[in-house]
Parts: structure tokens; sequence; C-alpha cells
């Protein structure tokens, strides 16, 4: 833990400091630092269990932290304490959105009216907090157009524009996933948060997937997170992969410094019992030459 | 050949002994259903002792056509329909709907042609049939004319179904001139008040409960308790205060849209059937300090006299300044209840105004996303407390109209008419329609509470079961045999599928398979 230095990071959107969660005995999380820089795509890997779904968790607000800090600055300046946020909040004021790992969506609600909802605080202010639209004011009719036209333009960019009209629930696996992201976008977001976009979708789907992601970096430069097992999503299209195992941190830097970590390469593929003292000296070693 | 003949017959046999043993066990286990519920009845005698009256011949009669029915079931009804299955496989055709196959054009002629000529000849029918007789004669024309009615929208289904809002208004709006002109100013009266009143109010009952169970899916065991804030509200009010229906009537809404928040905080935490025990005994905490604030609320007693609502001040009485004096028509209570009529309507048309206009914004959206996944909703940044509390708060609010409405038509309150089992025809009527769908609210409505008044008119009953025999005593039987078959036929209620508040290129239901109930 000692030996993994934190890259650096000129302008990060998203500093987790220090971050530690406790579940009982269990210590889920241990004094886990990163950054992830603005305008980049940032992964979160680690064999399962390894707690990056409980670090999601802490950044969105839905666990609280027994310690640490989490700053997000936004482009104009402002900076957010997320840990210090209920979730709701979160999303609204500090500009985070995220996606589950079992998908969440409205699914007896059509597609793009989950994408109306996702522009829930825009439309309540546009509506006057209900007052207003109710009486028929025009500020809430324009409002509506253009929330429409907002959902319009990530369909089209997630592709599900002639499903506009039908129910989230019919449409296939991965077209959810893809539904997922947009609805997340039609937040707003500084920092999208993805827990597993990839995982269950078919070859096509993934590279379908690679260019929803990229379209977003490159169109609205919102900075992405995600958590992934395909490596194929997480080579491909990272900037910068953390690396997390037990809780703890055991890499840090470019997906081809990652992808060459010994230790990343042990936690993945395991060891014998037997081997583990040949492996820390193997590791030892390399660091030591590294530096 | 000779072999599938054997056979056919060798199965033929098999299914009628089959269908003799499943009446005899449907039979039986109508025996045990019944017995209690029908063959027994607690009553009195003369030194006021409980005594059990027993009912055989009602029992037997009820057991005779349970395991007749049974017995036609199995040994008839099914094979014919699995036949008609097997026919449509073979000749590829689509398959004539089962409804398609009920309303035929010549049955329909035969039924119309029969009402008409029974409407006819109702005068010498009168005069030349026994009682008994008269009854039959009756129930044969009742029947015929909603077998006529019932083909006239089938025929018309698709206009009806893409009108059906405006035709209901218009009816609706045109009901009382044509009830009188039908059946005069006093006959009018029981179809005005008993149907028309009545019905109103549950309409409004369910499609403001909706919001809170239909679209924020929110299950509320109390909703009887906005029913109470909102009739006692407008009673002591109006007798302390000496205030106005058309004053205190936002002021009961508001109240009651108040008691809603104070019921929604405690519960903001709580899920499903918990949720639902809390809401319950909130019910019954309303109803507990009704009884027993005495000093304020006369307990048991109930408040009487409660003023009646004016028309733009004038009243409805036989004063000099009264209704019909002012308008020169001969004095009637009918003015009133017509009067009422229309308040209740434009009130549950409010009702429905509101939810349709909040369904399409924000609010309403975030409503039915807390139904759908409430861990979404706070992922997208929608405050679920917030949206939880304005839909406990407006769907009270339509009840506490509802309440001071009840008051002022009842002239009358005390805490007997707001006990648990109103929540639960309420409820019933809410999920029976279909959750969402005010349409199938107010046809779960008609059905459930109509069906029911009905019950008070099949004099012909009488003549199946014997004179002493009461419908309106197995209302709640049937209530609850009506609601286990509407489940059974179609599990999402009349309209299990929902509107979408918004579209880019169509407008398409969504099916009930993909709507959730909510958690709580």
């Amino acid at each position: 833990m000692t030996g993994i230095e934190t890259a650096m990071i000129q302008d990060p959107v998203l500093k987790v400091e220090h971050l530690s969660m406790r579940f009982g005995g269990l210590m889920a999380i241990n004094d886990f630092s990163f950054e992830a820089a603005r305008g980049n795509i940032t992964a979160l890997i680690g064999p399962n269990g390894a707690g990056k779904t409980t670090v999601f968790n802490c950044i969105t607000g839905f666990y609280k932290p027994t310690m640490g800090m989490i700053t997000l600055r936004q482009k104009a300046g402002p900076e957010f304490l997320l840990e210090r946020m209920p979730d709701f909040e979160i999303t609204r004021d500090a500009k985070v959105a995220r996606t589950f790992q079992n998908i969440r969506l409205f699914s007896g609600l059509t597609v793009l009216e989950n994408l109306l909802v996702a522009q829930h605080n825009m439309l309540m202010k546009a509506s006057g907090y209900t007052v207003l639209g109710l009486l028929g004011f025009s500020g809430y009719k324009k409002a509506a157009a253009e929330s429409v036209d907002i959902a319009r333009h990530w369909l089209d960019r997630a592709n599900l524009l002639n499903r506009a009209d039908d129910p989230a629930g019919d449409l296939p696996y991965g077209d959810q996933r893809r539904l997922e992201i947009a609805r997340a976008m039609c937040t707003g977001p500084e920092l999208l948060c993805l827990d597993e976009p990839a995982a269950g979708l078919n070859p096509r789907e993934s590279l379908a997937l690679n260019d929803l992601l990229r379209t977003i970096r490159t169109e609205s430069g919102t900075s992405i997170l995600l958590i992934e097992h395909d490596m194929s999503v997480v080579m491909e299209i990272s900037d910068h992969v953390v690396v997390l195992e037990y809780g703890q941190k055991i890499s840090d830097g470019t997906p081809n410094h990652v992808q060459n970590d010994p230790k990343v390469i042990a936690a993945y593929l395991g060891v014998e019992d037997d081997e583990v003292e040949e492996v820390i000296a193997v590791v030892e070693g390399h660091e030591g030459g590294a530096l | 050949m000779a072999n599938f003949s054997n056979s056919v017959d060798a199965d033929g046999s098999a299914r009628m002994a089959r269908a003799l043993r499943e009446a005899f066990f449907a039979g039986l286990i109508a025996l045990g259903m019944f017995a209690l519920f029908v063959g027994l009845e607690s009553g009195q005698n003369i030194r006021n002792e409980l005594v059990l009256i027993p009912h055989p011949k009602t029992l037997t009669i009820l057991i005779l056509a349970v395991m007749a029915a049974r017995f036609l079931m199995v040994a008839y009804v099914s094979p014919y329909l699995a036949s008609q299955k097997v026919r449509n496989v073979t000749t590829g055709e689509m398959p004539t709907t089962s409804a398609a196959r009920f309303f035929r054009l010549p049955a329909f002629i035969i039924a119309l042609v029969l009402a008409v000529a029974m409407y006819v000849f109702a005068s010498q029918a009168e005069q030349s049939l026994s009682p008994t007789g008269l009854a039959y004669f009756g129930m044969v024309r009742g029947l015929a004319v909603i077998y006529a009615i019932a083909c006239f929208f089938f025929y018309f289904r698709v206009f009806v179904g893409d009108n059906f809002a405006k035709l209901a208004i218009v009816a609706l709006v045109l009901y009382p001139p044509v009830i009188v002109y039908f059946f005069g100013f006093q006959g009018s009266l029981k179809w005005i008040d008993n149907f028309g009143i009545q019905i109103l109010i549950y309409v409004m009952l369910a499609w403001g409960l909706n919001i809170v169970v239909g679209l924020a899916g929110l299950l509320d065991l109390g909703y009887v308790a906005f029913y109470a804030v909102g009739a006692y509200s407008y009673a002591l009010l109006s007798s302390y205060f000496g205030l106005s229906f058309w004053v205190l009537l936002p002021l009961a809404g508001i109240l009651a849209a108040f008691w809603g928040m104070i019921l929604g905080f405690p519960v903001l935490r709580l899920r499903g059937d918990y949720l639902a025990i809390v809401t319950l005994a909130f019910g019954e905490i309303i109803r507990l300090v009704l009884i027993n604030w005495t000093a304020v609320t006369k307990g048991t007693f109930g408040i009487s006299g409660i003023a009646k609502a004016t028309l733009f001040g004038i009243k409805f009485d036989a004063t000099k300044t009264g209704f019909a004096a002012l308008m020169g028509l001969p004095p009637s209570s009918a003015y009133y209840k017509i009067f009422l009529f229309y308040i209740i309507l434009a009130l549950a048309l409010l009702t429905a105004f509101v939810t349709i206009r909040l369904r399409r914004m924000p609010i309403g959206r975030a409503w039915e996303a807390l139904r759908e996944d409430e861990i979404a909703c706070r992922a997208l940044g929608i405050n679920t407390v917030t949206t939880k509390l304005t839909a406990f708060a407006i769907g009270a609010m339509f009840g506490g109209f509802a309440g001071s409405f009840f008051a002022v038509r009842q002239g009358f309150v005390s805490p007997e008419s707001f006990v648990f089992l109103e929540s639960a025809v309420i409820l019933a009527i809410v999920v029976l329609g279909g959750m969402g769908s005010l349409t199938g609210i107010a046809i779960a409505a008609v059905v459930m509470v109509g069906g029911t008044e009905i019950l008070r008119e099949l004099s012909f009953l009488k003549v199946i079961f014997g004179p002493d025999f009461t419908p309106e005593l197995y209302r709640m039987l049937l209530f609850g045999l009506a609601m286990v078959v509407v489940m059974v036929w179609k599990p999402r209620g009349f309209v299990g599928s929902r509107e979408p508040t918004a579209f880019l290129n169509e407008r398409k239901a969504v099916s009930g398979s993909f709507t959730k109930e909510g958690h709580g």
C-alpha cells in the first residue's frame, strides 16, 4: 500500500482521499486514495469482492464512508464534499450520475419517459414546483419541449431513437445498458460513474458501448469513472486504471503499466500458498527496478 | 376407424365419471365454505336470546348450483373450448374471440325486440301475471336490456374506446334530466342519490387514493382517515362557526392534506407490508380520536343538523326564498339531490383533471418512477422525501374534498362511517380498476358500488330462495366473489395497461406486465 503512488493529476474532477468503509467487523475498503482527471475515462478494476462497488456507493452517497474525504470539483470551480451530502443532492447539485451493476430502469415507463424523469430537477424549477405548470403557464411547456429535445439527442447517441415509445422493460439487455447510460447523461453530469457497463453484453454490444462512451467523452466533456471486468473494454477506452484488491489499492497508472504489474497479475491469476514469498520477492525486486 | 370411435366413447365415459367426481368435490367444498356463511344466521328471538336460524333451502340451492356448474364445466364447456382450439389450429384461421362469439347480431336483434316488447306490454303483464311471474318477467327484461347494451358497446367498441372520457362526461351531465324525465322527480331520488351520488363519491375517493397507491406505489390502508378529516372539518366548522360549504370545501381539503403530511413523515422510511400496517393504524387512530374526544366531536352520537350547501346563497328549502319558489317550480327534495349530484360530478372531474395534468408534470413522473424503482430515483437526483409527501398530501386533499361533500350530503357524520371496511372498499376499487388507470377505476366503482346497490332491486331472487331472502345481506359475499373472479380473469384489473405521459412518434399503451406495483 505504501509502495503505490497516487498518480499525480493536473486537474482532478474527483479526489478520493483515505477512504475507509467498515461493515461491522469487515473492512470493505481500507485507506483507499485515487484521483480521476477531468475529461478522462478512469477505470476501477479488481477481482470479485475487492470493494469496487462499495467505492461507487461511497462516491454517490448510497453509503456514508467510515473515514476519508471525497472531493468533486466542477469545471466552473465549485467544490463539493460528497461524503457529507445525501445521495440525491450528489446528483442534483454536485452533478455526479451513476448506473447500476444490475440495471435499474423504470421498466413500466417508456424509454422517453425514463429520460424525462432524469431531467426532474430542471423541469421542477421550470414548472414553478408544479404550481405554475398546473395552471398552464407557457414556461413549463417550453421547458418540456426542451427536455424532449435533450432526450432525443441522447437517444440518438445511444442508438435507441426507434425504440423511444416502447416500455423500457421490453428492450433487449444491451439496449437497456445503453439506455441506463443515456438516462444518467440526461441529468447533465460532470462525472459519470458506470458500474460494470459491459457485463452480460455480447461482443457487438460491447463495441456499441465503447462508441457511446467515447462519444460522451468527446461531445459533452463528461469525465467517466467505470468499474469493469471486461478487459477488452478497459484496456481499449480507459486513460487511467486503478486496481483494487481486498479493499486496498494495488496498482495505479496507465492501462499499459497496470497490465504488466506483477501484483495485478498475481491478484487476477492467483498464486499457490508456497509461491507467495517468491512472488513478493519478485514484486519487490520489480519495484526496486522500476524506481 | 372402429378403434377411434371406441376410444372416443371410452374417453367420453371417463370424462363423465371425472365430471361427476369433480362436481361432488366442488359440492363438498361449497358445503364447507357456505355452511357458516349462508347456512346459519345468528338472530334474536322474542326474549332477546341469541338463536341460530338455519337456512337449509338457500344452502342446498347454492351447493347444487355449484355442483351443476362444475359438472357442466368439466363435461361440456372445457372439451368444447379445447375442440375449438384444435379446429382453429387445423383450419389455420384466426380464432374468433369469445366476445365475438357471445355478441352475435341475430341475438342482439332478438334481445332488442324482446326488451322493447316487454316494455310496451309491461302494463298488460302487470295485470295478467302472478307476482312470481312478474319477478321473472322483470329478470328476463333486465337481462335483455343488459345484453343489448353490452352488444351496442361491443359493436361500437373502437369509437367508444377512442372517445370514452367525452362520452362518459356527456352521459353523466345528462343523467339527472334523463332520469327525471323517465321516473319523475320523486322516482328519480333513488337513481340520483343511491346510484349517482353514491358511486361518484367512491369514484372520487378511489381516484384520490389512486395517486398514492396507483401512481406512487405507496400502499395506504388508512385512506378513510382523510375522508373523516374532511367530513369532520366541514361538520365542526360549519356548526361552530357557521361557515358556508364553499368556504369550507377548500379548507377541508387543506386540512386533510396537512394530515396527509403528518402521516407521511413517520412512514417515509417504511416500505411494503410495514407501510400498510402503519397507515392502517393511522386510520384507526383518527377514528378512535373522533369517538373519544366527546367534548368536540360528540363521540359516537355524531354531529347532526349539518348545514346544507347553497347555490350562490340560494337555499334548497321550501321557504319563499328557496330554490323551488324562486324558480317557480313545485317544491321537491329532488332539486337539492340533483344539485349535489352536479357538485360531486364537478369535484370528481376536478380530481381526474388534476391527476391527468400532474401525470404529465415532473412530479407525476417522479411518482411513477418511485413506484418502479426508488433507488434509481435517488440516483437521478429526485428528492424521494418530498415526492412521497406530496403524493400523500394531494391524495389526502381529494379525500378531504370528498369527506366534506359526504358531510353536506348526509347532514350527519359519526365515526361509524369511517371504519376500516371503507378503506378496504376504496382500495379494492383501485386494485380492481387497474392501478393508475382513471377509466378502469371509474368502471370498478360502478361495478362494485352500483352492483351492491342493484342487489336491492333483484326481487326475482326472492322467488328462487323464498320470500324471506334479503339479497342485501349477501352484499359482502358477492363483493368478495366478484373480486376473486376479476382478479383471476384480469390480474392487473380492468385496465391493466398504462398510458405513457409523453411520446416521440406514437402513443403506445404500456402493457401491465412491465409496470410494477411499488414496494412501499
